[in-house]
């Protein structure tokens, strides 16, 4: 069987890829487009770390075909930033030391963005809530849902 | 490994026929558990029929008559609609139950339902609301309610070449409504050890008219106990008739014995979780 070509808008740009049948968008994303801020944790939809957004929903790429991406649009971690300027959300993993390794950090990124659109001022356990499909083994999370809450407080307009 | 055949085609009679030509071809929608399956177990399909480029696979209709949802609908889309949480809330519930958010981005209904897992979350739900699956293959459309989809763990009564286009779900009456919990050993992302669903319909004196009771994990496929639902019919799910109710549940489970529950404790749990959202089910219905 011939590769199968992708037509397909990643952050707002047009791309083109080939891929195979039963390949993932993740291995697409990483080894054919060098996008490589989307992380590779389990490959098997447990761990979060590769989370991205499809046509705006929230998805792991793992769980992706590539050939699935044909018109559709594609946000990774890589759109996240605003320009040079860090988007809030990054500012404020930084400012709280919410990461270590750093893994599972785009797909935190990526879904905390996907949280804050839906629901702009989410309480400490709807954000663990709808975080926890997003594992991480350095830090621990009480850093990480500090800098969530406090990510979304900044872009509400009430703290710096 | 070669590349594998990948096929999205834009009608269902398309999709059947890629799907009665070839035994080794699975359909796509989510995918959470075909490419977990493939990756792990490495069950590689022939072709992959994606479904999600055919219009009725993807549509949430609701008018007076009920909810018709495409079986490729994510858990995502159904659980955020406002009108399909007002109706069904325990069938929304259900639904926001299934795997991380990211999953429910991409999991189905009908993947739930077609997978098999005796422990499905939205499978209880689904049956206690009367929902219908409507069924294409080679031989046209049929319509079979969602209780007679799952045969045993892994197995459905679909045919070779069957797959399901969409759900039809019955408008609630006027004093109606649903709920759904399961029993977990964690507070989220977990397997169910028993899931309970309970559809209840009252009279304008709050005495209970209709009642389904659906027991999910503790046997092959989930179960519809009509003993438990008589249990409640003609009473105001008063203390006696939730206890009634719940003995019928510890009765008709025939669970197993795996690490997350012994057959005793699912026995036992299934009664409390029936008692607990019989009673959840009925205040929602006194309330509309």
């Amino acid at each position: 069987m011939a590769k199968i070509q992708v037509q397909t808008t990643i952050n707002g740009e047009q791309l083109d890829f080939l891929c195979d049948g039963q390949q993932s968008l993740l291995s697409a994303l990483r080894d054919e487009l060098g996008l490589t801020g989307t992380k590779e944790g389990c490959s098997t939809g447990d761990c979060g770390a590769c989370s991205i957004t499809l046509d705006g929903q929230l998805v792991p790429a793992c769980l992706v075909l590539a050939a699935e991406a044909e018109g559709r649009e594609i946000g990774t971690v890589e759109g996240v930033a605003q320009g040079s300027g860090l988007h809030p959300i990054q500012r404020k993993f930084l400012e709280h030391a919410a990461l270590q390794c750093g893994v599972c950090t785009p797909g935190l990124i990526v879904a905390t963005r996907a949280l804050l659109l839906k629901n702009p001022n989410p309480t400490e356990a709807e954000a663990r809530y709808y975080l926890a499909g997003n594992l991480c083994r350095c830090t621990g999370y009480d850093k990480i849902i500090k800098a969530v809450l406090d990510a979304a407080a900044s872009m509400r307009g009430e703290s710096a | 490994m070669e590349s594998v055949r990948y096929e999205a085609p834009n009608d269902v009679e398309a999709a059947v026929r890629l799907l009665a030509a070839d035994a080794g071809a699975k359909v796509l929608s989510g995918g959470t558990d075909l490419i977990v399956q493939m990756r792990i177990m490495n069950r590689v399909p022939t072709v992959f029929v994606d479904v999600k480029r055919i219009p009725r696979l993807s549509a949430l209709a609701l008018d007076a008559k009920g909810l018709r949802a495409g079986a490729a609908v994510p858990a995502a889309r159904i659980y955020e609609n406002e009108a399909i949480r007002q109706l069904w809330p325990g069938l929304a519930e259900a639904t926001d139950l299934i795997g991380s958010s990211q999953i429910q981005g991409r999991a189905t209904w009908a993947g739930n339902l077609c997978n098999a897992s005796p422990a499905a979350d939205s499978v209880p739900a689904l049956i206690a609301c009367g929902a219908t699956a409507v069924v294409a293959g080679p031989k046209g459309e049929r319509r079979v309610p969602v209780e007679q989809i799952n045969t045993g763990p892994g197995k459905t009564s679909l045919a070779p070449g069957e797959f399901i286009v969409e759900f039809e779900i019955p408008a609630p009456a006027p004093h109606a409504s649903d709920a759904y919990q399961r029993l977990i050993p964690r507070s989220e992302m977990d397997i169910a050890v028993v899931g309970v669903g309970v559809a209840l319909t009252l009279d304008a004196g709050g005495v209970v008219t209709a009642a389904r009771v659906v027991l999910g994990a503790v046997a092959p496929t989930a179960i519809l106990v009509p003993e438990a639902a008589a249990a409640l019919v003609g009473t105001k799910c008063e203390e006696a008739a939730l206890e009634r109710a719940g003995q019928a549940a510890t009765a008709a489970a025939k669970p197993i014995d795996d690490r997350r529950g012994t057959v005793a404790y699912r026995k036992k749990i299934s009664a409390v979780l029936t008692k607990r959202v019989a009673k959840q089910a009925y205040e929602r219905a006194k309330a509309r």
